[in-house]
């Protein structure tokens, strides 16, 4: 791999080691309950939101109450967005004149973005109106993120508390979420990507006459502002079908660079407001590492996969000094492809910058594995964290009791009203994953859907399974996807990737929150040490392998011993 | 399950079954073992089964295969069904193995039961009548309140407390101990035990707990397992092994469809056999058997838990209440240094103290003595005669009368004032040593002397009467403190010397001057800041704080209300077996965390042993994961399943023994464990499916 390639990956976990401390503190105190930095600024915005919606700030909810809230704000996002997106035909801002979308791509959309996972079944250029993409796609980037981190507050409130029965209020946070989060982030954002050259007008199509004569219609559209939030708010869904491989998304090196880092400081930024929540900022700084190890891993790994030579164009004389390059911008680079793919499957984000099913065969492979590792690595804005925390919740139930503690996290025990909600959490992803993934395999209709056959084929099924399950919305790609066949089931793998994962996360919050915790001591297993966040990688690392290796073996493994 | 007890069981008599030091952990008698061989295959029933939902997996799968196999047979393939019979052969091993397990668990517990239940003759209980009058009752037919009589040679007819007299009891057969125990109405000492044996006088016994509940019943009941309920953490780890079960349920199940699309239709056997090697069999089959074990580990070291979790909250204790006297102190004091007068030389001292003490039979008297004759050259037997004048609570004062010569050892003041009506002077040096002794937290004695008739009296000096710790305290409480508990003193003395014993023992806290209801407002601040206590208690006194300490460990010497209210009873009566306990609890749940954790280790391997061997017909690349160059297909496949049964077997003594607990830092046993039992896990099976591999070829099974 070439020194420029390890330049860009050093350059942005520097970027990254700055701003996230000051993003986490900044993020613990929105969270915190306490005052934060810009209340003069904000506090007018947000009680002018709850006077607005007859919330009451003042009004805690029992996790049950906060859980119901969720589902409900989910469910009315849900029937708005279909709606638009079915009637956008006959609504203004629509330059093209595209009509509305069917019934299955409608419902699939719709799913995707307000479960924060922008898969997407759609070329955007050519199905979304701007009405669509601004009122209805970026208000759901939006908010689908700060649900997502509401729930995390819930989870971490209910780790901090002794004896509380509430775990927050779900319109506070959703609220203070995108108003003191991802709007002053994305807007910033937005500006330095209008600056690097990405598209931001209200234009249709620009037809010019190229060099050879020929027309060309190029496309416009407010891209940059949409670009900011599906970064920072590890949504994914391009402006365009390209995604991040457009140049009207992402023209630069340095576009590509500061895009990278957008998808990964949200969530490791809340690692470290972890800390400052649960009063304890080496577990912040535990939970950070762990998570970052993988990260560096899995990243290091791909991009010294996508750097290296082709084994089938071996001999042909081809010169491969620049790697694996089919599906990938030249502009860009393997590296860079193969940093931004690791960044991207880790986070549940899935903006692209290359074509993952041109992946090398384990850099695909280790994509998907990536995102099997149930997106903890950093994850999702907020619901990374939840994974992580859930997967500590594990490791500290099966090593606890080595030390001869029955297990403990933070001083409370770890019993039974914990581990039903965690058994449900590791359940819901593998059912649906290799569930649907296995129904497909044996469907002549999804199978009529495929670009390739033998394990290639079996991988495009995989990916798309695993990246809707996991609500990162990335594509193999090579895959139709607006089938009736994969808009639905994607749509309820989404469903049950998003709300199967956060309702038990909510019911650990809300039982943890009752408890009071023991004082620690020396026999009090340490949760901070490189040891256990060494344990907690493991086990993420054996759940994630135990559960899809024998999937993986016939799919990208196969691939790859084959070559 | 089985209650009556086999002519095998029979043999064991009840004494050698109730005896302290029973079976040892390696001492399995062959009656156990062919015992739990039948019991292995009577749990079977899928009745059984089903409350272990990983093993009723397995019955599930076990017996899916072989009625898959006897198709398989019948339609011909014999091959197939061959390969298919072996495989099911050993997937029923794997659960007889998981039931022996449990079985020889049980063993122990039972014929110790059995033991017990043959000590219980049908007593006949002679009742005393409001009247007076004396009616004979069968002992089954008592109610609480009666009263009954009962003389030396008889049985105790149920459990109750001693309302009048005084009597010697042999209890042996319930704890085990020959030496007959002293039982006598009021105080701490009155509760006796139905089954036991008056040996000599008379007592009255108000009983307590109505037939069929007593102690007697509740410990058979116990040491059977026939109560047996899981515990929180174990219910805890069960459901996580469910919903691991279900992940690979699910892992397996939707393998087939993902490899008919490969070309790579597999045999159902053989996903059955997969499916068997992942699920968590080693902890399923071994996580019953491990608790069984640890409670056995307590009745072995004669201490009945009334639940298991009690056992499980002694791992969790984080603050011990122990009583000073008797537990951390010998409880009586001793002679520890002679601190004279100006003018008055240590020997003559000494030699004054220990013939005022010659007629002393108390400890101290005799520990002054002892302490005396050490600093004395030997063979001087000068002075042994005279009149004792044995102590008094008028005088407070002992010593002896030799012709004119008189010596007097006492309290401070009481020697100072025979001193002074004997004609002498008290120097306030005196005072000075009386009180450093005191802040010194011992008790002085004063001697005095008349050396001859007529002569003034003279006072000689001070004795330090110490409290003495018991050896190897410290150590103990060092040994808690690396495992993060505290230990708190509790004791009736002053606050000054309190600390000086707090301090001698190395505790970590102390309460001078408790009173009982003090011990229990002590327990309720140390839980409501999130501490779980232990403490043993024996008196009426004790019961509520025994109630509401998290392991409560009565002494059977204590109390009946005393007894009921602690979760432990300890029938040797020693204070300092808390400490044991905590062992043992902390040892139950690593054990429990090291075979879980070995167990989910062990699946990687097995998993390089299964999927080239399923998939490499097909899909060729991959018999570059067959890692461990097992043989062929077939031999990997057996090889897993046959390992999976046989780590079964090799674990059971580990399970049974627990594993070995070290007082570390929960970081150092976390490492030490991850190292032996995560690591191990993880390599173990590749080594020992690659042997079983090179077995089968070389035997040419396959």
């Amino acid at each position: 791999m070439a020194a420029t390639a390890w330049g860009q990956f050093l350059a942005l976990v520097a970027l990254l080691a700055l701003t996230a401390p000051v993003l986490g503190r900044y993020a613990g105190a929105v969270y915190g309950g306490g005052g934060a930095p810009g209340d003069r600024l904000f506090l007018p915005a947000e009680r002018l939101v709850y006077r607005i919606c007859g919330v009451d700030p003042g009004r805690e909810q029992h996790w049950t109450r906060y859980a119901f809230s969720l589902l409900a704000f989910g469910l009315v996002s849900f029937l708005a967005l279909y709606a638009l997106l079915r009637l956008q035909g006959v609504l203004p801002l629509n330059p093209l004149g595209l009509p509305g979308l069917d019934p299955h791509a409608a419902f699939n959309a719709s799913v995707s973005f307000t479960t924060n996972t922008n898969w997407q079944a759609y070329a955007g250029e050519a199905a979304m109106s701007h009405l669509s993409q601004m009122s209805g796609l970026t208000v759901q980037n939006f908010v689908s993120a700060a649900a997502g981190m509401a729930v995390m507050a819930a989870f971490v409130r209910g780790i901090a508390r002794r004896g509380a029965e509430t775990v927050g209020n779900f319109w506070v946070d959703l609220t203070r979420g995108v108003v003191r989060i991802l709007l002053p982030l994305s807007f910033l954002l937005a500006l330095f990507l209008v600056g690097q050259g990405v598209v931001q007008n209200l234009n249709g199509h620009t037809v010019a006459t190229t060099v050879e004569g020929a027309a060309q219609a190029i496309p416009g559209g407010p891209a940059a502002s949409q670009v900011a939030v599906k970064q920072l708010g590890t949504n994914g869904g391009g402006f365009f079908d390209a995604n991040s491989a457009h140049p009207f998304e992402n023209p630069t090196a340095l576009s590509n660079l500061v895009q990278t880092w957008a998808i990964l400081i949200v969530p490791f930024s809340l690692a470290l407001a972890y800390g400052h929540l649960c009063g304890d900022r080496r577990q912040g700084r535990a939970v950070f590492a762990t998570m970052f190890a993988v990260w560096a891993l899995v990243s290091v790994a791909v991009m010294l996969l996508e750097s290296a030579a082709n084994p089938l164009l071996a001999g042909t004389g081809a010169d491969q000094a620049a790697g694996h390059l089919e599906g990938k911008e030249t502009r860009l680079g393997a590296a860079a492809s193969g940093l931004w793919a690791a960044s991207t499957t880790g986070t549940s984000n899935g903006s692209v910058n290359a074509m993952h099913d041109s992946l090398s065969p384990l850099g695909g492979g280790l994509s998907m594995l990536h995102m099997m590792f149930g997106e903890v690595s950093p994850g999702g804005a907020g619901v990374g964290l939840n994974g992580m925390l859930v997967m500590v919740l594990l490791t500290v139930f099966l090593a606890g009791l080595m030390t001869g503690r029955t297990p403990e996290y933070l001083g409370k025990k770890i019993t039974a009203a914990e581990i039903k909600p965690v058994v449900l959490y590791l359940l819901a992803v593998p059912v649906v994953l290799l569930g649907f993934a296995a129904a497909s395999a044996v469907n002549g209709a999804a199978l009529a859907s495929l670009n390739n056959t033998g394990p290639h084929g079996l991988s495009e099924i995989l990916y798309a399974y695993a990246s809707t399950a996991n609500n990162n919305g990335s594509a193999f790609a090579g895959l139709d996807a607006s089938t009736p066949w994969f808009t639905v089931t994607t749509g309820v793998a989404m469903l049950a990737g998003r709300f199967l994962l956060l309702i038990p996360v909510l019911a650990i919050a809300g039982s943890l929150a009752r408890k009071r915790p023991v004082p620690a001591g020396v026999s009090t297993l340490p949760t901070h040490t490189p040891l256990f966040g060494g344990l907690v990688v493991a086990v993420v690392v054996v759940v994630a392998g135990l559960t899809f290796l024998p999937a993986l073996t016939l799919g990208p493994l196969a691939e790859y011993f084959a070559l | 399950m089985n209650d009556t007890p086999k002519p095998a069981t029979a043999t064991v008599t009840a004494a050698t079954a109730a005896g302290p030091d029973r079976a040892r952990p390696g001492a399995l008698g062959a009656p156990l073992l062919r015992r739990a061989l039948a019991d292995s295959v009577r749990k079977l029933d899928p009745r059984v089964q089903f409350r272990n939902p990983v093993m009723f997996v397995v019955l599930l799968g076990s017996a899916l295969a072989t009625v898959l196999s006897a198709a398989a047979l019948f339609g011909g393939e014999t091959d197939r069904a061959a390969f298919g019979g072996l495989l099911t052969l050993f997937l029923w091993a794997t659960l007889l193995f998981a039931n022996f397990a449990e079985a020889l668990a049980e063993g122990r517990g039972k014929a110790r039961a059995a033991a017990l239940r043959a000590t219980r003759s049908a007593t006949e209980a002679l009742v005393r009548t409001p009247d007076g009058t004396l009616v004979s009752v069968p002992g089954t037919e008592l109610r609480v309140g009666d009263e009954c009589v009962v003389s030396a040679g008889g049985v105790v007819p149920g459990d109750g407390d001693v309302v009048e007299g005084i009597a010697t009891v042999d209890e042996s057969a319930i704890t085990g101990e020959s030496a007959p125990v002293v039982r006598e109405s009021g105080g701490d000492r009155s509760a006796v035990t139905g089954g036991t044996t008056v040996l000599s006088d008379r007592i009255v016994v108000r009983i307590t707990t109505p037939p069929g509940e007593t102690f007697l019943d509740r410990m058979i009941a116990l040491v059977e397992g026939a109560e047996r309920q899981r515990t929180p953490n174990e219910v805890a780890l069960t459901i996580l092994l469910c919903g691991l079960t279900a992940v690979f349920l699910v892992a397996v199940v939707t393998l087939q469809p993902l490899a008919a699309y490969s070309g790579a239709r597999q045999d159902p056997v053989v996903l059955i056999a997969l499916l068997i090697c992942l699920i968590p069999t080693t902890i399923g089959a071994l996580l019953s058997a491990i608790g069984i074990a640890g409670m056995e580990r307590l009745v072995r070291r004669n201490v009945m838990a009334t639940s298991g979790r009690a056992v499980e909250a002694a791992g969790d204790v984080t603050t011990l209440l122990l009583d000073k006297t008797g537990t951390i102190t010998f409880g009586n004091r001793r002679a520890a240094e002679f601190l004279s007068l100006p003018g008055v030389p240590d020997a003559e001292l000494a030699e004054a103290a220990r013939r005022s003490s010659l007629a002393d039979g108390t400890p101290e008297g005799r520990s002054i003595v002892d302490l005396a004759a050490a600093g004395r050259p030997s063979g001087d037997a000068s002075g042994e005669s005279g009149v004792p004048v044995p102590f008094t609570a008028r005088t407070r004062m002992s010593g002896l009368d030799d012709g004119g010569r008189r010596v007097r050892k006492g309290a401070v003041d009481a020697v100072a004032r025979w001193t002074r009506e004997n004609g002498g002077e008290v120097p306030d040096r005196l005072r000075a040593l009386a009180q450093d002794v005191s802040d010194r937290g011992g008790t002085p004695l004063a001697v005095a002397e008349v050396p001859a008739q007529g002569a003034p009296a003279r006072l000689l000096g001070v004795v330090h009467l110490k409290d003495t710790v018991k050896p190897g305290m410290r150590e103990r409480f060092e040994q808690l403190r690396t495992l993060g508990i505290r230990t708190v003193m509790v004791t009736g003395d002053n606050p000054g010397t309190a600390a000086v014993i707090a301090r001698e023992a190395g505790v970590d806290d102390f309460l001078a001057e408790a009173a009982p209801e003090d011990k229990l407002a002590l327990i309720r601040r140390e839980q409501e800041g999130g501490a779980l206590v232990a403490m043993t208690g024996d008196g009426t006194n004790d019961a509520p704080a025994l109630a509401r300490a998290d392991v409560g460990v009565a002494m059977n010497t204590g109390t009946q209300a005393a007894r009921e209210a602690g979760n432990m009873v300890d029938l040797d009566s020693d204070p300092t077996k808390l400490i044991e306990i905590v062992h043992i609890g902390k040892q139950l749940l690593v054990t429990r965390g090291a075979l879980t954790t070995f167990s989910l280790a062990n699946d990687v391997a097995k998993y390089f042993a299964i999927l080239p061997a399923m998939f490499a017909a097909s899909l060729p690349g991959l018999e570059r994961m067959n890692v461990m160059g097992l043989a062929s297909a077939e031999s990997a496949i057996l090889s897993a399943v046959v390992f999976n049964a046989l780590v079964i077997v090799a674990l059971v003594p580990l399970a049974l023994r627990g594993v070995a607990f070290r007082p570390l830092s929960a970081a150092a046993l976390l490492r030490r464990n991850l190292l032996v039992y995560g690591l191990g896990g993880l390599v173990a099976p590749f080594v020992g499916i690659k042997l079983i591999d090179l077995l089968i070829s070389a035997l040419g099974v396959i």
